[in-house]
């Protein structure tokens, strides 16, 4: 185990400082983002209702599906055709999760109701 | 200078898209708010989009189109016509469809800027983001293929496993070190990958159905993970938060479920439930006897009951009897009877399978109790009517120091005075475990399937 750490510790060492200083400032910036959105993540999550939870996942899977953003630029036709179809097979997974995962979270959300109206007779 | 007008547009549209995430989320810690909460996040969703393709340079719309038309298509009709009690399988597909996209673009950029073009702090994440969402891919395609039972769902072992897999797992590792070294080894930076597939597939061969809920909340963690690693590879801010937002939502209900069966993450994820201690438990066979009832019988102690707790379990979603024992409820409540529903955190395969399939048959929310708030008014309850559920309220894991269920807090089934079973069969449950409560003598046991015989009880309730 302990090769590894050091391994690892050294790698970690060698990237920053390695890192030309523009890119250390955009390492830690985003690394901000990370770790504060995280946080964030924990105290809204923790705030949801258990009996919300399997909307939650697939709700926090739609929006996961942001990665559809990514996936645009390498369709966009700029690059190269493999890229190109790289990025058309990426668009296609992130849109099933970006419309089939709200559409399926709306269809959940609306089962959720209080008491004395509707259900099944 | 002055930043291209698109580029600011597109900036601004990312925060928003950010803020309205946020806020999404957060509406969803009530049921009365969560419909509008998700409305804001779908319209964060749009404006991201179109922020995106504002800068970025089109000059051929043919892929995105092609690629948004047959996703949009796939996805809604997965979102229409997918029944609730497949829930399970089309989350944990969904998260491979995620991993997916983000391995994809991984590639692309690999493909297109190569390792020295990108830089070694965009390499770093670029190795994070292909490495965890090709384990993402394969890992979910296996959860899907068990929960589907195209796969058994039954853990696979095989001698030497752990140190295989831990093996492999390290040799991984050590190829992602290496690649930070020299980024423009390419045979480097597909073999991880490819050993990111393969340790997906190996990760999750061994986990048993029970333990589904952790695997797909661990899933999902890592599905976000990819994503934000994305971000950091291609320099944006919206899917670092997106990505952040569902990986720490992931990792949150994995903790919640692992601590629900009392056991730690290396447990669910290397230990292999139900393998070993079913073996050496089948050997000996203990001869006694059950006596079965009848629905009817059933039905005399629901009459006589005052109060009522139901207890769920993953065999309702199998025999979709749900919608049945929501009548049977409105039926045993118009006669003054209090009912109430235990959900045990881990009932089904993933964290809130039962509420959303009571939700489905009208069950309103304020009848669903979570497992703390009710553990304790068991002995103070007539009759507990269990349906499909085993593991959740097997008194085994309180003692039997061997069991593999030991430790896992259960539902106290146990302390009520009657308890009424209903079974496809006298089999033990995912953990192999048998249950003593089923030959209590206080407990009535009404084997078959657990619809026709909740329709034969509603009939004969309604004479």
């Amino acid at each position: 185990m302990t090769p590894l750490i050091l391994a690892t510790t050294d790698a970690a060492r060698h990237i920053t400082h390695t890192l030309a200083p523009m890119d250390f400032s955009r390492l830690m910036f985003y690394l901000f983002i990370l770790v504060l959105a995280g946080f964030l993540g924990f105290e809204v999550i923790g705030r949801v209702s258990p009996t919300l939870h399997t909307p939650l996942m697939s709700a926090t899977n739609a929006i996961s599906g942001i990665s559809l953003v990514g996936s645009l630029v390498a369709a966009s036709g700029q690059y190269s055709l493999t890229s190109s179809i790289l990025g058309m097979i990426a668009v296609c997974a992130a849109s099933i999760n970006v419309v089939g995962g709200f559409l399926i979270t709306d269809r959940m959300l609306r089962m959720f109701k209080k008491k004395d109206r509707g259900g099944r007779k | 200078m002055t930043t291209d007008i698109n580029i600011v547009i597109s900036e601004w549209t990312y925060l928003a898209a950010a803020i309205l995430f946020v806020l999404g989320l957060r509406a969803l810690s009530s049921p009365a708010t969560a419909r509008r909460g998700m409305f804001m996040a779908e319209i964060g969703m749009a404006l991201a989009v179109v922020g995106t393709l504002l800068y970025t340079q089109i000059l051929t719309w043919t892929y995105i189109l092609v690629g948004a038309a047959v996703g949009s298509v796939i996805g809604t009709l997965m979102a229409v016509f997918m029944p609730m009690t497949a829930m399970p399988q089309r989350i944990a597909l969904s998260h491979s469809f995620g991993a997916l996209a983000a391995v994809l673009v991984g590639c692309f950029k690999y493909l297109e800027y190569g390792g020295e073009g990108l830089g070694r702090l965009r390499m770093t994440a670029l190795g994070f983001e292909v490495l965890f969402g090709a384990l993402t891919v394969t890992g979910s395609l296996m959860a899907f293929g068990k929960l589907q039972e195209l796969i058994r769902g039954a853990p696979i072992t095989y001698r030497g496993q752990n140190i295989f897999n831990v093996a492999l797992f390290f040799t991984t590792i050590a190829l992602f070190l290496y690649l930070l070294y020299e980024p423009n080894a390419a045979w480097v930076f597909y073999t991880m990958m490819a050993l990111g597939f393969v340790v997906g597939v190996l990760l999750v061969m061994p986990i048993g159905g029970a333990d589904m809920p952790v695997v797909i909340s661990l899933l999902n963690s890592y599905a976000g993970l990819a994503a934000a690693a994305t971000g950091i590879a291609i320099d944006n801010k919206v899917l670092i938060i997106a990505g952040s937002l569902d990986g720490t939502s992931g990792f949150f209900l994995s903790i919640l479920m692992s601590r629900a069966m009392n056991r730690s993450f290396a447990n669910v994820l290397f230990g292999a439930v139900g393998a070993a201690p079913a073996g050496s438990d089948a050997g000996k066979p203990e001869p006694r006897t059950v006596i079965r009832y009848t629905p009817e019988d059933a039905k005399l102690m629901l009459e006589s009951a005052n109060s009522i707790i139901i207890i769920p379990g993953y065999g309702m979603a199998v025999a979709q009897a749900q919608h049945i024992v929501h009548e049977m409820t409105e039926l045993l409540v118009s006669r003054g009877t209090s009912v109430r529903y235990a959900i045990h955190p881990v009932a089904g395969r993933m964290p809130g399978h039962m509420n959303v399939l009571l939700a489905e048959a009208g069950v309103p929310y304020e009848q669903l109790f979570e497992m703390d708030h009710i553990n304790d008014d068991f002995q103070n309850t007539d009759v507990v009517v269990v349906v499909g559920a085993n593991d959740v309220i097997n008194p085994a894991a309180r003692h039997k120091k061997h069991s593999p269920l030991y430790g896992m807090p259960i539902l106290n089934a146990d302390q009520a005075r009657h308890v009424i079973i209903l079974k496809r069969s006298m089999g033990a449950g995912f953990a192999g475990e048998d249950n003593e409560l089923f030959y209590d003598p206080k407990t009535m046991m009404v084997l078959g399937d657990a619809k026709q015989t909740l329709t034969h009880i509603v009939q004969h309730l309604k004479k």
